[in-house]
């Protein structure tokens, strides 16, 4: 068994390091506080391959595996969790399904503008009333003919301000319940859609989080992605893919947090010498090291499973997602902690990264949806 | 125009902690993160620059020890066309000019019209390799450049002096130029150029290979010998700036005109 990443992964996660140190970390305190959403630098990651990262070239991407897409969620992520999921949406949760259950005309017409940066991508699953229950969405969508039209109103979507292509579910036959959801490409010119309330968040607070609203929305029967009544298909492997990705911002945000406290433990001074040599300090550095490694190794197991081929890793997928959400939010709390008073001010990150990782434990399926995936296969 | 680009791989040293290694010639490289010297990395982007404009292939050329050859694969990710390691044991603890005669050696298979390298290692801070192997190809040079025009035959080059002077120079090809820092905005490699570098071949050339004698090269070869690496005494203590902000920030900048940091 071989723990190391190779080559091209070693130096994807170098380059996107230093891109993400210098283009992106002076930033990140400055979008929280506005929250703008940060279209010039998204477009140089996109220039860089990063907004495609698993789409075939001939389709525009970079044809890279998707531990690859994982580390460089998780590079972002370690110095701006905002980047760091936009980067995740656009990938994984829009460029991929159209890629993966598209047909060749959708992937012609929609993956070269999501891989360019040219438009950004979004999804919309969740409704006010449809959170970790996505079967019960009240969107509709209506065959007339040559298009359907679509009505109901989707809830805190990432990157819905700014994005132009939206993988939309809604439900061609509500009868059916889950086996009527279908799941459509929607461009945000389509006549009836519209961007509704920009959510004012707690943290990943630049990520244009949005309702969207659809009032007799016509999409054209050439945009139904894969079959009708396919849509919670659809959903359940965009989210099993997705889920590393969350994993990874997760680590990125936890190696972040762990990077600074020990940067700062060994510089802030007390009762005569730094911090660092206090063994309470010690204890928390030890245990912040110890939880983002082992999530990090369990987002990386799940990455290489999909990359390996293997057609079922949703328990192992929600295992990293699960505790990589555990571990960030207790690693961001005791990073706060060993910054004492600093760490509750905007003048130090970890102040911003605390408020960004308590979503991770409640995005892409909360912690106790995760639990329940979890046992169910356990219990099987 | 065919541009050899010579880098080297440095760690890096702004940020870390460094401790000096047993024996007190070298420092404990172990976590440091190592990555192509800074002002190579303008060199090498001044090159994409002049490619992009008058056409031709960049050879990317390190001496240097097997991990240096991430370097070289970074820069053919950015565009560069061929890398050339300069490898061999005999290499090992050279001083300037026993580098640059190792690399000389290497060019003499190479079609160049220049050859850039960055003013400086940030490592040693020796600044003479450019300069010495110009010398032994027999060729003009210039260092800390700050501008490159390039002509028919010949390049016009900017070079920054001291009080904001700058010298303009007209230099016949082919020559050997010093680049400075902020010359350019050096690119960030593209993930597909990653993945295709990774799969290109890199050049290996030993002592042997170039028919170089090995006590002309390395340690046998330097005329200059590391007795030691030391720490500076600290000193007496900061100099604490009295007054308002407005006052205090007026002194901080008096100072730093003073000791010519801006």
């Amino acid at each position: 068994m071989d723990f190391a990443l190779t080559q091209d992964q070693k130096m994807v996660r170098d380059m996107v390091r230093e891109f993400a140190e210098k283009e992106l970390e002076p930033i990140a305190a400055e979008i929280d506080e506005s929250r703008e959403f940060p279209t010039a630098s998204l477009k140089k990651m996109a220039g860089l391959g990063l907004m495609g990262v698993v789409i075939p070239e001939k389709y525009g991407g970079a044809g890279l595996d998707f531990t690859t897409l994982a580390i460089i969620c998780e590079e972002i992520s370690r110095v701006c969790a905002s980047h760091g999921v936009i980067t995740a949406v656009n990938n994984s949760l829009c460029a991929y399904p159209i890629y993966h259950f598209g047909t060749e005309e959708q992937r012609r017409q929609y993956l070269p503008d999501l891989c360019s940066g040219k438009k950004f991508g979004a999804i919309g699953i969740t409704e006010a009333n449809a959170g970790s229950d996505p079967a019960g969405m009240e969107t509709t969508a209506v065959d007339k003919g040559d298009h359907y039209v679509l009505n109901g109103t989707k809830a805190w979507i990432t990157n819905g301000t700014d994005a132009g292509t939206f993988v939309i579910f809604a439900y061609t036959d509500p009868e059916q319940r889950h086996k009527g959801m279908s799941a459509f490409i929607v461009d945000k010119d389509f006549e009836g859609f519209s961007v509704g309330k920009h959510e004012n968040l707690m943290g990943i607070r630049a990520t244009g989080n949005c309702e969207l609203i659809m009032d007799e929305c016509i999409v054209p029967k050439e945009n139904l992605l894969g079959e009708e009544g396919g849509g919670f298909k659809v959903v359940m492997h965009t989210l099993d893919v997705s889920r590393i990705d969350i994993g990874a911002q997760g680590v990125g945000i936890s190696q972040g947090a762990l990077d600074a406290s020990i940067k700062y433990a060994k510089e802030r001074v007390q009762f005569g010498k730094p911090i660092a040599e206090f063994e309470m300090i010690q204890d928390m550095i030890a245990q912040m090291s110890a939880q983002t490694d082992a999530a990090r190794l369990l987002v990386y197991r799940a990455g290489s499973m999909k990359d390996a081929g293997a057609k079922r890793f949703t328990r192992e997928a929600a295992i990293a997602k699960y505790f990589a959400a555990e571990t960030v939010v207790a690693v961001a709390r005791m990073a706060v902690q060993i910054h004492g008073g600093n760490g509750y001010s905007k003048e130090y990150a970890v102040e911003r990264m605390y408020r960004d990782a308590k979503i991770i434990e409640i995005y892409e399926g909360t912690s106790e949806i995760q639990k329940i995936v979890i046992a169910r296969n356990a219990l099987r | 125009m065919n541009i050899v680009v010579c880098v080297k791989q440095v760690p890096e040293t702004a940020e870390a902690d460094l401790k000096i290694a047993a024996g007190g010639k070298g420092i404990v490289e172990e976590g440091l993160a190592l990555q192509i010297n800074e002002s190579d990395n303008y060199a090498l982007e001044e090159a994409l620059l002049i490619t992009e404009e008058h056409d031709g292939d960049i050879t990317i050329m390190t001496l240097g020890h097997e991990s240096s050859e991430e370097v070289l694969r970074m820069s053919m990710a950015k565009g560069a066309g061929t890398a050339v390691r300069v490898a061999d044991p005999a290499f090992d603890g050279g001083d300037a000019i026993a580098t640059a005669t190792a690399l000389a050696a290497a060019l003499k298979d190479v079609e160049y019209d220049l050859v850039l390298t960055g003013c400086m290692a940030s490592d040693d801070g020796a600044t003479q390799v450019g300069v010495a192997l110009a010398e032994l190809l027999d060729i003009p040079h210039a260092t800390y450049v700050t501008e490159v025009e390039v002509g028919s035959g010949e390049v016009t080059v900017g070079r920054e002096l001291e009080g904001g002077l700058i010298e303009k120079l007209t230099i016949k090809l082919p020559c050997v130029l010093g680049i400075q820092t902020g010359i350019n905005e050096p690119r960030y490699a593209s993930i597909m150029g990653i993945a295709r570098a990774s799969k290109r071949e890199i050049e290996l050339k030993s002592a042997g290979d170039m028919g170089l004698d090995a006590s002309s090269v390395g340690a046998a070869g330097s005329g200059t010998v590391l007795e030691e690496l030391t720490f500076p005494p600290v000193g007496e203590g900061a100099d604490i700036l009295e007054g308002t902000p407005s006052e205090a920030s007026g002194k901080l900048a008096d100072i730093l005109k003073e000791k010519g940091f801006v």
